[in-house]
């Protein structure tokens, strides 16, 4: 039908949108051929208004409002211009919306009203008839003016309007819009620009009018179709077109989030049809999906429709790798428009996955390591695609994204390689070679757009399946780029993983050396957090290598881990164990020297437990010591071992006097046990090893006061050690080589078979010092293991003791005077008593040892019991027999003695002992505990194990303290004595008498009539005897006091009466004084000189002892000695004017008298005693003393005063000295050779006083008178 | 439902793992060993920006056969479920409320004074829960 008239034509317009992208645009002549008007004069029309019309259309942009309250877009409409024709007219039932006409235009330029009516309103009606068939309401008629054409026909012109009005009057009826003008489109005026803008705005507005208005309705017909979905003989592929065409349609409008919804939706849909199928709902058109896979060829991603792809889907023919391929191809294309390349990377992973998961729900039978292939092609393809729409830059920050496609490549190629016999050492067999060529096969040919590309992922599966080498280096290639990548997002667990895998292809390659540095660092990581079952599985990988590498230490190291690792079947831990075992029993005969492996105990067992017998952990030197170890075996097999040995570090320790073992690690709570606390594998502790705290008490040297405390860590160097460079516990080659230190002292065990489990093993040791155990070492035929700390760090103690011997009273005070038993206690040390050893006592007289009759020993530490003694005692020795006793033990026996109570005033010649050495007084001394006088009884025992003599001393308390006084009355005397006990005891005394030794004419009257006084304790006794005699008296007397006492509740037999001896001198001279008032008084005044008159008379013979004053003239007859005097008043009384001393020669006749007079002045009135008047003898320097002088005798006349001080030093020099040196002690034992210090002080002159009793003062206790002055009437009141 | 479950310490050492099919314990251990990586990330990420109550990580990755889902407690010990990628019927809200009910059941091992914080989880109860997860589909 030919439709063009002479002026006028109609065109109709598709609307159609010019992709942006280049290579997109040849869509356009496969839907929409572009046509023009064919005609002369109306072609010419058209043609000149065409490229405005195209240019200007697209210009301004549209608010697109859309349905179902989606938001409002503007868009930018462009447009397709079609020349009408019906075929293009949409029939009934064609949803296509590309092809859809849209707005049908029809162009006229008529100006006549003739031509009008006779062919262009015909024209006209009969275009308005096909549409309206067609059922297409969306026209317009432009209308053209031309000026020129005005001008031509400018006879017959009709008035414009009126052909618009008849056109608008004839079409448009209601709708005056349909109709427009156009007023001179190719001038350039004003005029022409605003009929354009008019134009244009009324043809964009009707066009989008007519696109919503039809995809509203396409969009309708499409659910509709897809509610059909549930009926037989509903294609999904017909559907999937349909779609199609919506996102095609909103990709055109550069909708492409509407689009890619388009495709999620098919998606979805397709994917839930999938789901079903698995669930049993099957649909019929899936059948078609569920065909054998032929081609896997993988993703194309590099043109934006795949055309190919299409048709299959549009003929049904698809498979299920067809359309997967294709959907994500289109929403590939889509998501890079959008710029979201990383949801590409994304999807594609989810996509491969779900791919195979699919095909496997299907049921659909693929070939072995097809979809391997397609898989890698497609992580390839979706990389290189990425790769292409990106910059470096971009990449590496988004590593994380494609990484995973990596990972998965490589995985894949690792199982193609796997599959292919491209992996194992020996290359590919046949089959693995036919295998190949399957694959190969199904990958097609290379797709065009990659054919020049050298890298693509087409080309490098070809090549990585062609060859092993090519494979190796395609694989490792992978590996390392998706290791590399891993590292650098920091995922080192999955880094480690693809390391392992790596290893695992290097020892199928028969690399172990290059596999084990890989296992080596994942174990690293497994080891480091503690996850069990991969750590063995990769333990298991490692040990593999170094077996293959021959590293045997490190083999065996790491075969000890694993037969003691639990989580290994017992048959695969039993392997590793006997590995060992060969390798151990395997004897280094070869001549070489014989060498061990060494390896971590740990590793073998777990020292668990140690635990001393005894539990103090210290033993004497020779006892046993066990040392119990108990380890926990980890083999899973009973080990015999060769020995086992504990190193062990000696410290010859000073256990001077206290044994020192309070210290160290004796924090333990059970004594003797010590427990070792394994840290396991739970990383938890690991890296940081716990702190290991001590406490420290400091104290004073002197009295054990504590001085400060405190906590110290003692395992600081670990703690602080830097973090990073620590190695982990286990790795077999760590830093430190684990060596056994060379110890003197080992405690060692041989043969021992260690079981599965607890083992408890016992060591022994021996010579006396610290020990501190250090290693554990087991051996097993060439391999050792080496425990090299052990910690806490352990100590035991063997120490050597002599023998001591110590004597003890049995009960405190030891009393002198009676029988006391004495405790003495032998402890052995090292020394065995064997029979016959004795003990010499040298006897001493001053403390006998009583004879027992029944005098047992105990010895303890044994069962044994009591042994009987047998002491003989000799002139000068007590020999005490004991009886066999093994060494540390101790012996005790008691024993009765007897101390002297020593009397006083006589002196015991020198003795010497029968050890030679010379035999001391016992000192006495006062206590300051007590008010009893102490005597220090020195014994001197010979032992058997010593060739020195044991000097022991006793400290005995005399009771009694005694004082005796000259009471005189006229002519008679009296001797009183006073006994004071002052010990805790009472005392029943008996026979208390008072002897004179020498003077047979004296006579002693006692005045005491009891026979027996009871003496409580700390009271006294006075005994009081008259002094007669006929004759003249001697010049001294030497009195005995003896009284037997024994305690009051007791009987004693043995006890030796208490003797007291003193001596009483006879008076030499009597002093006599007077007071004489001064001259013309009767009575002394106050303050008036008067006179002292003194009258010293001698009263005996020279008596012996006396020093003689040397006389100038040897004839004189009258032996004369020097006496001083001295008047002193000590209480103010008297004020002694002038000389108050001075000397006296007196001559040593009878009655010899001599006369002083000195001055005194009494100080106030009344009965004022005398003053007091002493006379003291003169020693000129050169005389040398007869008495030695004693400080205690000038103060105090006791008994106890009579020992005298240079035999006091020379016990303290014994004392010192007493294991030797004799010579030194001799030389000042004479008496007679004063020490030097003595001899100097001799050389003065100096007084001493008489003893009591020797000067008798007449006028002791004489007053005198004395008036107040005269004149001394004045008296001083004074009163407030 | 899930085919493996673990409970991971802040320190990322297992305090409790169990996998269904026993055979292939060890891959699923080196399966959530490995998408401990992706939960460090995923925590580094929330600590950054983010709601720091959510205590679910979602997806941590998917492999052919399974996915792998992950849940991090407040004082940083993980939840990590392993569900088997043919198991589709699984909404991840189903796969919130089981990381809930492990919470839950966690927060009650915790609180047994019996139990040493750090020690692997030997409880029984804890160990139902864990089972009647992973028998329903198992």
């Amino acid at each position: 039908m030919h439709y063009s008239c002479y002026s006028c034509s109609h065109i109709t317009i598709l609307l159609l949108k010019v992709y942006p992208v280049k290579d997109i645009l040849f869509l356009l002549p496969k839907f929409v051929p572009l046509c023009f008007p064919s005609g002369a004069g109306d072609q010419a029309l058209f043609t000149s208004l065409y490229t405005t019309l195209a240019q200007q259309l697209p210009r301004e942009p549209m608010e697109w409002r859309r349905t179902y309250g989606r938001a409002p877009k503007m868009i930018h409409l462009e447009a397709n211009f079609v020349q009408f024709k019906e075929e293009l007219l949409p029939k009934e039932g064609n949803k296509a919306l590309l092809t859809f006409p849209f707005l049908h235009i029809y162009w006229t330029d008529c100006c006549d009203t003739e031509a009008y009516k006779g062919s262009v309103k015909e024209d006209m009606l009969r275009w308005q008839n096909s549409l309206r068939t067609h059922g297409s309401a969306d026209w317009v008629i432009i209308v053209v003016e031309n000026n020129e054409t005005k001008k031509k026909n400018k006879t017959n012109i009709l008035p414009r309007s009126s052909i618009i009005d008849k056109i608008r009057s004839d079409f448009c009826n209601k709708q005056n819009d349909r109709c427009v003008v156009l007023s001179e489109p190719l001038k350039d005026s004003s005029r022409s620009q605003e009929s354009w803008s008019a134009l244009l705005l009324k043809l964009r507005t009707l066009l989008l009018m007519s696109f919503t208005k039809n995809l509203g309705r396409f969009e309708d017909d499409m659910r509709t179709l897809r509610e059909k979905r549930t009926q037989p003989g509903w294609s999904f592929c017909d559907y999937f077109m349909v779609q199609e065409e919506l996102a095609f349609v909103f990709e055109m409008l550069q909708q492409f989030e509407d689009a890619l919804v388009q495709y999620d939706e098919l998606d979805a849909l397709f994917t839930q049809y999938v789901l079903n199928f698995g669930a049993g709902d099957t649909a019929n058109w899936l059948g078609s999906f569920c065909a054998p896979v032929r081609c896997w060829n993988g993703l194309l991603l590099r043109r934006p429709i795949d055309m190919e792809k299409r048709d299959l889907i549009q003929r049904g023919e698809a498979s299920l790798l067809d359309l997967r391929s294709y959907l994500f191809s289109r929403q590939c294309t889509l998501l890079i428009f959008l710029q979201r390349p990383w949801e590409v990377t994304q999807r594609a992973l989810e996509l491969l996955h779900n791919c195979v998961q699919e095909l496997r729900l299907l049921e659909v039978s693929v070939l072995e390591g097809a979809l391997d292939c397609w898989v890698f092609l497609s992580c390839l393809e979706v990389l290189h695609r990425i790769e292409g729409c990106c910059d470096q830059a971009q990449l590496a920050a988004n590593c994380s994204h494609t990484v995973g496609l990596w990972a998965y490549a490589t995985d894949k190629l690792k199982s193609l390689g796997e599959l292919c016999g491209l992996v194992s050492e020996k290359g590919p067999t046949s089959e693995d070679l036919n295998k190949t060529v399957d694959l190969l096969a199904g990958l097609g040919d290379e797709r065009p757009e990659t054919v020049n590309s050298l890298q693509s992922p087409y080309k490098k599966l070809k090549e990585a399946l062609s060859s092993v080498e090519a494979f190796e280096r395609h694989y490792l290639e992978l590996s390392h780029a998706a290791m590399e990548m891993y590292q650098a997002i920091s995922r080192m667990r999955s880094a480690r993983l693809v390391g392992k895998s790596l290893a695992e292809f290097y020892m199928r390659k028969g690399d172990p050396e290059r596999a084990e540095s890989f296992l080596q660092e994942a174990l690293k990581c497994y080891v480091s957090e503690g996850w069990s079952l991969p750590l063995t599985h990769t333990r298991k990988q490692i040990a593999q290598c170094q077996r293959l590498l021959n590293r045997t230490e490190d083999y065996l190291q790491t075969s000890a881990l694993l037969a003691g690792d639990e989580n290994l079947s017992s048959e695969e831990r039993e392997h590793f164990c006997q590995e060992i075992l060969n390798f151990a029993s395997k004897s280094g005969d070869q001549g070489e020297p014989y060498m061990y492996i060494t390896l971590s105990m740990g590793v073998f067992a777990h020292l668990t437990r140690l635990q001393f017998h005894p539990s103090t952990a210290s033993v004497h030197s020779g006892a046993d010591l066990q040392v119990e170890l108990v380890l926990r075996c980890l083999m899973p097999v009973s080990v015999h071992l060769q020995q086992l040995v504990a190193s062990i570090h000696f410290d010859i320790e000073q256990t001077s006097g206290t044994l020192g073992r309070s210290k160290g690690s004796q924090r333990l709570t059970n004594p003797g046990i010590v427990e070792f606390t394994q840290t396991t594998n739970s990383p938890s502790s690991n890296g940081t090893p716990a702190l290991e705290l001590d406490e420290i008490y400091d104290r004073s040297p002197t009295d054990n006061s504590l001085n400060s405390t405190g906590v110290i860590c003692k395992n600081t160097h670990l703690l602080i050690r830097r973090h990073n460079s620590s190695s982990p516990s286990e790795t077999p080659n760590g830093a430190s080589p684990l060596t056994m230190k060379e110890e003197a002292q080992m405690l060692k065990v041989h043969d021992v078979t260690l079981h599965p489990g607890i083992n408890s093993i016992k060591l022994k040791s021996v010579d006396p010092g610290t020990y501190t155990l250090r290693q554990l070492c087991v051996t097993l035929g060439q391999v050792q293991f080496i425990l090299p700390h052990v910690y806490p760090s352990v100590q035991y103690e063997v120490y050597s003791q002599e023998p001591q011997l110590t004597v003890e009273p049995l009960e405190e005070p030891l009393l002198a005077g009676l029988p006391q038993f004495v405790q003495f206690t032998l402890l052995t040390g090292h020394y065995t008593v064997k029979k016959g050893d004795a003990l010499q006592l040298s006897n001493s007289e001053s403390m006998p040892i009583l004879p027992s009759a029944t005098c047992s020993a105990r010895i303890c530490n044994t069962a044994g019991g009591e042994q009987v003694l047998s002491i003989q005692s000799s002139e000068k020795v007590t020999s005490i027999s004991l009886p066999p006793a093994a060494p540390y033990h101790s012996l005790m026996f008691q024993l009765q003695v007897l101390c002297l109570i020593p009397t006083g005033a006589e002196r015991p010649p020198n003795e010497r002992l029968t050890n030679g050495e010379v035999r001391h007084r016992p000192r006495s001394y006062s206590h300051p505990d007590t008010p009893m006088t102490a005597i220090d009884q020195r014994m001197s025992i010979d032992c058997p194990w010593s060739i020195y003599s044991t000097l022991l001393a006793l400290t005995f308390y005399i009771p009694f303290k005694t004082k005796h006084s000259l009471l005189s009355a006229g002519n008679r005397s009296y001797v009183q004595v006073c006994l004071q006990n002052v010990s805790d005891e009472d005392f029943k005394l008996e026979e208390v008498k008072l002897l004179e030794k020498e003077d047979s004419s004296l006579q002693l009257l006692c005045l005491n009539n009891k026979t027996q006084q009871t003496l409580c304790s700390k009271h006294s006794l006075f005994c009081l005897w008259e002094v007669r005699w006929s004759d003249e008296l001697p010049s001294s007397l030497h009195c005995l006091f003896s009284a037997h006492f024994s305690p009051l509740n007791h009987e004693l037999s043995g006890s030796k009466p208490f003797h007291y001896s003193f001596q009483l001198d006879r008076t030499l001279y009597s002093v006599r004084a007077e007071i004489l008032p001064p001259a013309g008084e009767s009575h002394c005044r106050c303050g008036l000189l008067c006179a002292l008159e003194v009258h010293i008379t001698r009263l005996t013979d020279a008596a012996e002892g006396e020093v003689i004053e040397e006389s100038k003239s040897e004839t004189e007859a009258p032996k004369t000695t020097k006496l001083m005097y001295e008047v002193a008043d000590s209480s103010s009384n008297w004020a002694v004017c002038g000389r108050s001393s001075g000397m006296v020669l007196m001559p040593l006749s009878p009655n010899a008298t001599h006369k002083v007079q000195i001055e005194v002045m009494p100080l106030f009135a009344g009965h004022l005693p005398f003053p007091r008047i002493q006379v003291l003898k003169y020693l000129p320097h050169s005389a040398a003393p007869n008495i030695q002088p004693d400080p205690d005798s000038c103060v105090e006349n006791d008994s106890l005063s009579l020992l005298d001080k240079s035999l006091d030093d020379q016990a303290d020099t014994a004392s010192i000295r007493s294991r030797g040196s004799v010579h030194s002690v001799g030389s000042s034992s004479d008496p007679a050779a004063p020490s030097s210090h003595q001899q100097r002080a001799l050389n003065m002159p100096r007084l001493e006083p008489f003893s009591p009793g020797q000067v008798f003062n007449h006028s002791l206790t004489q007053q005198v008178l004395v008036l107040p002055t005269s004149d001394d009437h004045i008296m001083e009141v004074n009163a407030t | 439902m899930a085919v493996c479950i673990a409970v991971i310490a802040k320190e990322n050492y297992p305090l409790y793992i169990r996998s269904v099919p026993t055979q292939n314990e060890l891959k699923f251990h080196y399966t959530v060993h490995t998408s401990l990586d992706v939960v460090e990330e995923k925590i580094s990420a929330v600590g950054k920006s983010g709601d720091q109550r959510e205590l679910y990580l979602g997806l941590l990755y998917p492999t052919e056969d399974y996915k792998v889902y992950g849940y991090v407690t407040n004082s940083k010990v993980k939840f990590v479920i392993v569900v088997d990628s043919s198991n589709t019927s699984l909404r991840d809200n189903e796969i919130r409320s089981m990381f809930r009910k492990l919470h839950n059941s966690f927060t009650d091992v915790m609180c047994n004074p019996f139990h040493n914080p750090g020690d692997p989880i030997q409880s029984k109860a804890f160990d139902g829960i864990v089972s009647g997860m992973m028998v329903q589909n198992a």
